[in-house]
């Protein structure tokens, strides 16, 4: 990587795991947890926000010096609002059975605070180039925590990965069902993504022992 | 009878919080305290109490396909659906600032309990939310979207009263140490929501489309969760009266 220099790569790796967005900062948690139920409407809802908090960051971070503090906030908004919008139709335009199943989601990445929290906290503060590393890094930390909820309960809950079939024929009893196994409808419902990521945030404070809360 | 039923459904069926996970950051952030999650509370109500209809009106003769029909005949084919986000989210901003001024002027106790949190509100997805919901489940009239987001307001509401409640009194119990904080107010939240499903059933009693097998045998799994939420609610009821003794 010989473009990033050692602090400019940490803006990218430290958000996966010991700064992640969901796990630690407790940012954009809402859209995290609605659309989980499939990994391929969590895997379009991570690549969404990639595109609009990298180039948010940008375009914020390029207006730092022109934005009148006062009315940043509907700055910010209007920024995040037209970003949002072009993937709106770009998703309508070339993958229309998916944009159904987000429905309102997409137009909740506006408010997602992870956005609003980068333009804030990193963008405000830095160069184009460190913000758009800053925006590419928090988006990738999101979009981990989101495939890996939308893997287990896809998997769990309709025994399908990106709807192929990867335990066999629950109606045929093929694979694992002809022994006896049964889909978890329960990890299809809301609840069951909560409970998911609060599983996630155990497992990852029990190993990194310098993020308990007390 | 359309205004209660919708007014209940928004409130413990499509629960703002547990149902749809809207405005689950602030949810998240500011319910360590009974009397801070009270006064965000409050404001969410206020807010989404004026920008649902608002917003209602603004779908209604400028977004939708054939809206614009009341310029005249010429404009009945225009269709600006795709521009509703950026125009909400900028009702939402400026009634947000709008009303935190009057509030100032008019009223400065309210707005020193209220003030800090009303710029937290813009942002907050729940009131973006109850827009969009309100946009896609074609609420038909006024009035109806006032409900719905008076409704929406209250059940979030008592969301973050509930989990408040809740997290002061943990706060005195023995969790192993990496589901302290964040972690098991996640899976607090979960169980909640477990219980908020109950409420499910509740409204079915005219809906035909409801097959009747499907009712018998999910009536033994609701006694199960009515159990817990009627718990929930005990737990709830019993803070509250505490926190008024207090």
């Amino acid at each position: 990587m010989g473009l990033l220099s050692k602090k400019d790569a940490a803006l990218i790796t430290d958000p996966f795991a010991d700064n992640n967005p969901i796990t630690i900062q407790v940012l954009g948690i809402c859209s995290a947890l609605a659309i989980t139920a499939e990994l391929k409407a969590s895997i379009v809802m991570a690549v969404s926000v990639l595109f609009v908090l990298g180039a948010g960051n940008v375009v914020i971070s390029l207006m730092r010096n022109i934005i009148p503090s006062k009315i940043r906030i509907i700055v910010q908004l209007i920024v995040v609002a037209t970003l949002v919008i072009i993937v709106d139709q770009v998703l309508k335009a070339f993958a229309y059975e998916l944009s159904k199943t987000l429905g309102a989601f997409i137009g909740l990445i506006i408010t997602n605070c992870i956005i609003m929290g980068r333009f804030e906290a990193f963008a405000l503060a830095n160069g184009p180039w460190r913000s758009f590393l800053d925006g590419i890094g928090n988006a990738l930390g999101y979009g981990v925590i989101l495939i890996i909820v939308g893997f287990f309960r896809e998997l769990l809950g309709s025994g399908t990965l990106l709807g192929f079939k990867v335990l066999g024929d629950p109606i045929e009893k093929t694979g694992l069902y002809a022994f006896g196994y049964e889909n978890n409808g329960f990890m299809l419902l809301a609840p069951m993504a909560l409970i998911v990521v609060g599983i996630i945030i155990w497992i990852q404070r029990s190993r990194n022992v310098a993020l308990i809360e007390d | 009878m359309e205004h209660i039923e919708l007014f209940f459904k928004s409130i413990f069926i499509d629960n703002m919080v547990f149902a749809t996970f809207l405005g689950m950051c602030s949810y998240l952030a500011v319910s360590k305290k009974v009397s801070t999650a009270v006064g965000l509370g409050a404001a969410v109500i206020f807010v989404l109490a004026v920008t649902v209809p608002l917003n209602w009106l603004l779908d209604q003769y400028i977004l939708k396909e054939g809206a614009l029909v009341w310029l005249g005949p010429e404009y009945a084919e225009y269709d600006l659906s795709f521009l509703s986000f950026i125009l909400f989210i900028a009702t939402i901003a400026t009634m947000v600032q709008l009303v935190e001024i009057i509030v100032e002027k008019f009223s400065p106790s309210l707005y020193n309990s209220l003030g800090i949190f009303l710029p937290l509100i813009a942002v907050n997805c729940a009131i973006l939310g109850g827009s969009l919901f309100m946009q896609s489940r074609e609420i038909p009239s006024l009035a109806l979207a006032t409900t719905y987001g008076v409704g929406s307001g209250i059940g979030w509401f008592l969301a973050i009263l509930a989990i408040a409640a809740i997290r002061e009194k943990i706060r005195y119990s023995s969790i192993p140490a990496p589901l302290r904080g964040l972690g098991i107010t996640f899976i607090v939240t979960g169980l909640m929501a477990i219980g908020f499903m109950s409420f499910g059933g509740m409204l079915t009693g005219g809906d035909e489309e409801a097959p009747k097998e499907k009712v018998v045998s999910s009536k033994k799994v609701e006694n199960k969760e009515d159990l817990k939420a009627k718990e929930l609610k005990k737990k709830e009821l019993a803070n509250n009266s505490k926190e008024i003794q207090e």
